[in-house]
C-alpha cells in the first residue's frame, strides 16, 4: 500500500492538536474557579476556601505543565507537515501564533509562579491578583488561538499577492466572521469542563466523607454556574451554527446529513450517511426540526451537500456523528445541571448518592463532548485548510514523502503514550491524596524551580496516605 | 516605510543566541549525568539547573514562534528539511523535562528510568541541534522557496561531525557551569571534565573549520578573497581556549563558564560572518525570506513590551537562585 503523506499528516496534527486541546480547555476553566476561590477566600478569611484553592493549584498545574508540553510540539507541527500553508500565509498567522506565545510567557513570567508558590510571601491582595491575572491570561492565549482558527474558517482582512497572504485590515482578520462566536463557545465549554470535573471530583469525595464541608460548598457553588453555563451553552451554540450556516454552508449540511436542498429539513437523530452513494441509511427525524433551528422557519430552505461537487464536500459521516455526540453529551450536561440544582433548592444535595454518583461519572463527558466538536469544525472545512482559498492538499510539505510522516506519527504516538500515561497517573495520585486538612505550609523551594509541576509535591510512586 | 527586518535579524539572532547559551549548559549537565561520581551527586547536578532550565527552553519557543512571523522562509524550509531531525529534538526535550519533575517525585530505588530519560533525552536534543548548525552550513536544496530536499539530506558525515561537536560543546557548558554552581570533589570532578572537553571542544574545532571551506565555494571566497579582518575570530577562540585552560589550571569557579560562553559567542559569530547575508544557503538571503512589512511591525509593538518584562524575570529568576548547590538543600 502506498503511504500517503497527506491523510498520515492530518491524522498526526488531529491527534496531536486533540491531546493538546483537553490540557487548555480545562486548564481555562480551572484558573477562572481558582481565581473565584481566592477571591471569596480573601473576602470570607475562612480557610476552608484557601484549602480547596490550594488543593486545585495543585491539580492547575499539573495539568498546565502537560498542556505546555504538547504545545512545544504543536508550535513546530505547522512548519514540518504544513510548511506551503504556513508559508503563504505567514504574514497573518506568524505574528497572531506569536502573540499567543508571547501572551503564555508573558502570563507565566509574571504571575504564575506567583500564584503557585506566593501564598505565604506575598500579602493577600497581590497573591488574589496574580489568580486574577493567570486566569485572564489563560483567556487571552485562547483569544489568540482562536482568532487564527477562525480565521482559517472564515478569512478575512487580506489579499492574496502572488499566492501569498496579506493583511489588508488586522482588525478584519483577527476579528473574523466566526470569531467571536467560536470564542465564546469555546470560553462556555471551558467553564462547563472545569465545573464538571470539580463538581465530579466533590462528588468523589463527598461519596468518601473526605473534607465534606470544603467539597460541599465547592459542588453547591459549581452546580449553580452549571446550571447558568449549560442551558447558555445551547443558545450560543445555535448562534455559532447560524453563523457556519452564513459562511460554511457546506459543514452545516454535512452536520444535517442532508444531501438535497429542500424547505423544511427534518432534523435527524440516527442516520448512516453514504458518502458514495450520496445518501442516508436508516434514517430516524423529526420532520422540519431542522429548518426551524437553522432559519427559525419550519418551511425554510436549507443547501444539501449535492450543490457542492463531490470533491468539495466534507466527509460526512464524522461530521454528522461528531456533532450529535456533541450535542448529546451537552443535553446530559444541561439535565445533570438542572437536577442538581433543582437538589440544591430542595436541600437534598448531599444525601443524594445517586446524584452525587452520577456526576462522578460525568467527568469525562465534556472532554469528549469538547474534542467531537472541534471534529465538527475541523472535519467540516475539508478539503481546506484556508477555507475557500488553500486545501490541505496544497498546503502539505512538498517534500514530505508518507514515510516521514509515518515515522512522526508512530513517534509522537509513542512520546505522547509514555509522557501522559506518567502524567495522569500522577494526576489521579494528587486527587488520591486529597483536600488538606489544613493549609499547608508550603516548603521553600530553594533550590527546587518555581515551575508549575513543582508545586504539585505528592510522591510519584510511594504509597499514599 | 522603515525597513524593521534589521531589527529583526537582531531579535533573532540574540534568541538564538540565548537559547544555544542557557540551554546548552542546562543540555550540558544532562550530558554528564551518567558519568556522576554517586547518586547524591546527580541530585546536586540537577538541582543546579533545576530552577532555570525550563525558562531557558522558552527561547527556543519564541524563536520558533518568531521566525515564522518575522522570516517564514527560515521556518518554511528548515523545518521540512529537518522534519526527523525535529522530531527527534522535541521528543529528547519532551523526555528530559519530564525526567526533570518526575526523577524528584519518585522514590529513591526507582529512578534509574528517569535518569536514562534525562541523559537520552539530552544526548539526543543536543545531537540533533549540532545537525542543524551542520545542515545550516551544507546548505538546503530549494526551489522556488520551497524545500525540494529529501528526507536524509540532513544527516550527512559532516553534519554527524557537528552534532558531536555540539554535544562536546554543550558538555563543556554543563561542566563549567558546575564548576561555577558546586564545590569540593563535585567540582573537581566537573573541573576534570571541563579539560577533556576542552580538548576534544578544540579538535572539533579545527575540523570543522577545514572541512567547511574546502567543500564550501562561498565560505572559501569570503574567508580567503575578501574580509580578512574575519581571521581575527580564530585567533580571538584560540586566544580564548588558551585563557579557559588556564583559568582551570588555576582552579577559578566562575572564570571558565565566562570564556566558554565567549568561545560559544565566537564560534556564532564565525558562522553568521561566513554565510552573511544568506539565512537559508545557498539560495536565500534574510531579506528574501522576510515577512511583510506590515506583519514584521505588528508583531514588533508586542514584543517590545515583552521582552523586557521576560529579561527581567530571568535575571531575577537566576539572581534568585545564585551561589553553589549543596547536598542537603534542595530536594525534599
Amino acid at each position: 500500500m502506498e503511504l500517503d503523506p497527506l491523510l498520515l499528516s492530518r491524522i498526526q496534527f488531529a491527534f496531536v492538536v486533540s491531546f493538546h486541546a483537553i490540557f487548555p480547555v480545562f486548564t481555562i476553566g480551572l484558573a477562572t474557579y481558582i481565581a473565584l476561590l481566592e477571591g471569596i477566600a480573601y473576602r470570607t478569611q475562612d480557610p476552608h476556601w484557601a484549602r480547596l484553592s490550594q488543593f486545585w493549584i495543585k491539580v492547575f498545574a499539573v495539568v498546565f505543565g502537560m498542556g505546555v508540553v504538547s504545545g512545544l510540539v504543536m508550535a513546530f507541527q505547522f512548519g514540518t507537515n504544513w510548511s506551503e500553508f504556513s508559508y503563504r500565509s505567514a504574514n497573518f498567522l506568524g505574528p497572531v501564533l506569536a502573540y499567543e506565545v508571547v501572551t503564555a510567557f508573558f502570563l507565566e513570567a509574571a504571575f504564575l509562579g506567583v500564584l503557585l508558590f506566593g501564598r505565604n510571601k506575598v500579602p493577600p491582595g497581590v497573591h488574589l491578583f496574580a489568580a486574577i491575572m493567570v486566569a485572564v491570561g489563560t483567556f487571552i492565549s485562547s483569544f489568540w488561538i482562536l482568532s487564527a482558527n477562525s480565521w482559517m474558517q472564515t478569512p478575512a482582512g487580506f489579499e492574496l499577492r502572488d499566492g501569498m497572504v496579506h493583511v489588508t485590515s488586522w482588525l478584519e482578520a483577527i476579528f473574523n466572521p466566526s470569531f467571536p462566536y467560536r470564542f465564546a463557545h469555546m470560553a462556555v465549554a471551558s467553564l462547563l469542563t472545569g465545573g464538571f470535573v470539580v463538581a465530579g471530583i466533590s462528588a468523589w469525595y463527598l461519596l468518601r466523607g473526605h473534607a465534606v464541608t470544603a467539597s460541599r460548598r465547592a459542588l453547591k457553588m459549581t452546580l449553580i454556574m452549571l446550571a447558568i453555563a449549560a442551558p447558555a451553552q445551547l443558545i450560543i451554540g445555535d448562534y455559532h451554527g447560524l453563523n457556519t450556516l452564513e459562511h460554511q454552508p457546506a459543514k452545516v449540511a454535512a452536520m444535517e446529513g442532508a444531501w438535497e436542498t429542500q424547505e423544511g429539513l427534518p432534523l435527524l437523530l440516527f442516520a448512516i450517511p453514504d458518502q458514495a452513494n450520496e445518501t442516508n441509511h436508516f434514517e430516524i427525524g423529526i420532520p422540519k426540526l431542522a429548518s426551524l433551528i437553522l432559519t427559525h422557519e419550519w418551511d425554510g430552505e436549507v443547501q444539501g451537500l449535492k450543490d457542492w461537487p463531490a470533491a468539495e464536500r466534507p466527509p460526512v459521516g464524522i461530521v454528522f456523528w461528531s456533532f450529535r455526540t456533541m450535542v448529546a453529551i451537552g443535553m446530559v450536561m444541561i439535565g445533570v445541571a438542572l437536577w442538581g440544582a433543582w437538589l440544591l433548592y430542595r436541600r437534598r444535595l448531599v444525601d443524594n448518592r445517586v446524584f452525587l454518583r452520577v456526576l462522578t461519572l460525568m467527568i469525562p463527558l465534556p472532554f469528549v463532548a469538547v474534542l467531537a466538536g472541534w471534529f465538527v469544525t475541523e472535519v467540516g472545512r475539508q478539503p481546506y485548510v484556508l477555507y475557500g482559498v488553500i486545501t490541505v492538499q496544497e498546503g502539505l510539505t512538498p517534500s514530505l514523502t508518507g514515510g516521514m510522516a509515518l515515522f512522526t506519527l508512530i513517534g509522537y504516538l509513542l512520546v505522547y503514550a509514555v509522557v501522559f500515561t506518567a502524567g495522569l497517573y500522577y494526576l489521579t495520585r494528587i486527587v488520591r491524596k486529597g483536600i488538606p486538612e489544613e493549609l499547608e505550609e508550603q516548603q521553600d523551594p530553594q533550590g527546587r524551580p518555581k515551575r508549575p509541576l513543582s508545586a504539585a509535591d505528592t510522591a510519584l510512586d510511594e504509597p499514599s496516605t | 516605510m522603515f525597513d524593521f527586518t534589521y531589527i529583526w535579524v537582531m531579535i533573532i539572532g540574540f534568541g538564538v543566541l540565548m537559547y544555544v547559551l542557557t540551554d546548552g549548559f542546562d543540555l550540558g549537565v544532562g550530558i554528564l549525568f551518567p558519568f556522576a561520581r554517586s547518586e547524591e551527586d546527580r541530585d546536586i547536578l540537577m538541582n543546579t539547573v533545576a530552577p532555570v532550565w525550563d525558562g531557558n527552553e522558552t527561547w527556543l519557543v519564541l524563536g520558533g514562534a518568531g521566525l515564522l512571523a518575522a522570516f517564514p522562509l527560515v521556518y518554511t524550509v528548515f523545518l521540512p528539511a529537518l522534519y526527523i531531525g525535529v522530531f527527534l529534538m522535541l521528543a529528547g526535550l519532551i523526555f528530559r523535562g519530564v525526567a526533570f519533575e518526575f526523577r524528584f517525585k519518585a522514590a529513591k530505588g526507582r529512578r534509574g528510568l528517569w535518569n536514562a530519560a534525562f541523559f537520552g533525552g539530552s544526548l539526543v536534543a543536543t545531537f540533533a541541534q549540532g545537525a542543524v548548525v551542520g545542515t545550516f552550513i551544507q546548505g538546503f536544496e530549494t526551489e522556488n522557496f520551497r524545500y525540494v530536499g529529501g528526507a536524509l539530506d540532513w544527516l550527512t558525515p559532516f553534519t554527524v561531525m557537528t552534532g558531536l561537536g555540539m554535544i562536546v560543546g554543550y558538555g563543556l557548558l554543563g561542566a563549567t557551569w558546575l564548576m561555577l554552581k558546586t564545590e569540593g570533589e563535585t567540582q573537581q570532578w566537573a573541573r576534570g571534565w571541563a579539560y577533556r572537553l576542552l580538548a576534544a571542544l578544540m579538535v572539533f574545532f579545527v575540523i570543522v573549520s577545514l572541512w567547511t571551506p574546502l567543500t564550501d565555494e562561498y565560505v572559501r571566497g569570503r574567508w580567503f578573497d575578501n574580509l580578512t579582518w574575519l581571521w581575527l575570530l580564530p585567533l580571538a577562540t584560540v586566544l580564548v581556549a588558551a585563557r579557559l585552560w588556564r583559568s582551570l589550571n588555576r582552579s577559578y569557579e566562575a572564570t571558565p563558564f565566562l570564556y566558554t560562553i565567549g568561545l560559544f559567542a565566537l564560534f556564532y559569530a564565525g558562522l553568521l560572518f561566513s554565510k552573511w547575508p544568506y539565512v537559508v544557503p545557498p539560495n536565500y538571503t534574510f531579506q528574501d525570506a522576510a515577512s511583510a512589512p506590515e506583519s514584521q511591525l505588528f508583531l514588533l509593538i508586542g514584543l517590545l513590551f515583552v521582552v523586557p518584562f521576560v529579561l527581567m524575570y530571568t535575571a531575577w529568576t537566576y539572581y534568585v537562585f545564585r551561589g553553589k548547590v549543596r547536598a542537603d538543600a534542595g530536594y525534599h
